[in-house]
């Protein structure tokens, strides 16, 4: 067995056996941590399904040379705007975005579409970019939509310059 | 999030008449991605789960609420780095806070790092991402997100020039 997996059973081993013990005892901060695992777990496991089977979709049906074409080395501005569109419509925030984006950099998306399309997602989806507003008012929105857009795109083509200088890969087979 | 799994099942089930032997591919290859990146996800939940109970609302709120504003920014931001919220949590509590008298920029700063940097998240980023990418990426939004805040303050008119 792998270390790293040796290290994993052992905090998990802990974890749980802590929450177990709370709750025999009753002491209060170990069942306020297990219900927040668990609230979030459901949490997860409600957008995860989703998401993965249309990664995996994407990644039998979707051809190489479509994403290189769209979205990779030649794509220039309109690349950009694709990949916003995509990040607004698709739920689930962060956790989603990284194997989305994984997939997009293996199908051929240059890096700084792909680190566009985490800002994005983390950023301005429709749905929560409304219930935002509806909190704080458009104003509020507007300027943070206006103003991190640019910056996550820019900072995206400097990370990608950078990168590529450094012959930066992915790690293969996740 | 009704529509996500309408919309899914619908592509699912047109994949399936298209081609039947691709789509069951398709389907192998969510499950095994699934499941390399499970472990990673429950690490994620265990570090959720005990960070959650340390910063409850009323501690975030006890914090931001109560201090300059150039230190709540800071506290802010650090604060919504390190925490992990879906946004509808998110929102009403800045709702809250808002009504509490808790200027914009702070709650600009809390929300935009809450939804760009995670502190939480760099375990499953790093799998894929690698280590130093994760770190230069969420270095690059933190201070997006203090970008974002400085310039609501002048808009909003909290910050005097």
């Amino acid at each position: 067995m792998k270390r790293n997996v040796k290290i994993r059973i052992a905090y998990v081993s802990i974890y749980v056996l802590f929450l177990v013990v709370s709750f025999i005892l009753g002491y209060n901060p170990g069942k306020e941590i297990a219900f927040n695992f668990i609230s979030f777990l459901i949490y997860m496991l409600k957008i995860l399904p989703c998401a993965f089977i249309l990664i995996g979709l994407f990644e039998v049906w979707v051809k190489k040379e479509v994403i290189e074409k769209h979205l990779g080395e030649e794509s220039g501005i309109k690349g950009y705007v694709w990949i916003i569109l995509l990040a607004g419509t698709i739920a689930g925030g962060l956790l989603v975005a990284f194997p989305i984006a994984y997939s997009l950099y293996n199908k051929g998306a240059k890096l700084s579409i792909v680190f566009t399309y985490i800002g994005a997602a983390a950023i301005c989806r429709v749905p929560m970019t409304l219930y935002e507003a509806s909190f704080m008012g458009v104003k509020f929105t507007m300027i943070r939509l206006l103003i991190s857009l640019p910056l996550v795109i820019i900072t995206s083509i400097l990370l990608e310059d950078y990168l590529t200088k450094r012959n930066y890969k992915m790690v293969e087979g996740k | 999030m009704y529509y996500t799994y309408a919309i899914t099942g619908l592509i699912l089930l047109i994949s399936f008449i298209i081609n039947k032997r691709r789509t069951i591919k398709a389907i192998k290859i969510s499950f095994i991605k699934f499941k390399k990146i499970f472990p990673t996800f429950i690490t994620m939940l265990i570090l959720v789960s005990i960070i959650l109970f340390l910063f409850p609302d009323e501690v975030i709120l006890d914090y931001l609420g109560n201090s300059s504003k150039f230190i709540s920014v800071l506290l802010a931001s650090f604060i919504g780095s390190i925490t992990l919220m879906p946004g509808f949590v998110a929102f009403p509590l800045s709702g809250i806070l808002l009504t509490k008298g808790v200027p914009y920029m702070v709650l600009s700063a809390f929300t935009t790092t809450l939804m760009m940097v995670g502190i939480i998240t760099f375990s499953l980023e790093k799998e894929y991402f690698g280590v130093k990418v994760t770190v230069i990426r969420n270095t690059i939004s933190f201070f997006i997100a203090l970008t974002i805040a400085v310039i609501t303050g002048i808009l909003f008119g909290e910050i005097f020039l």
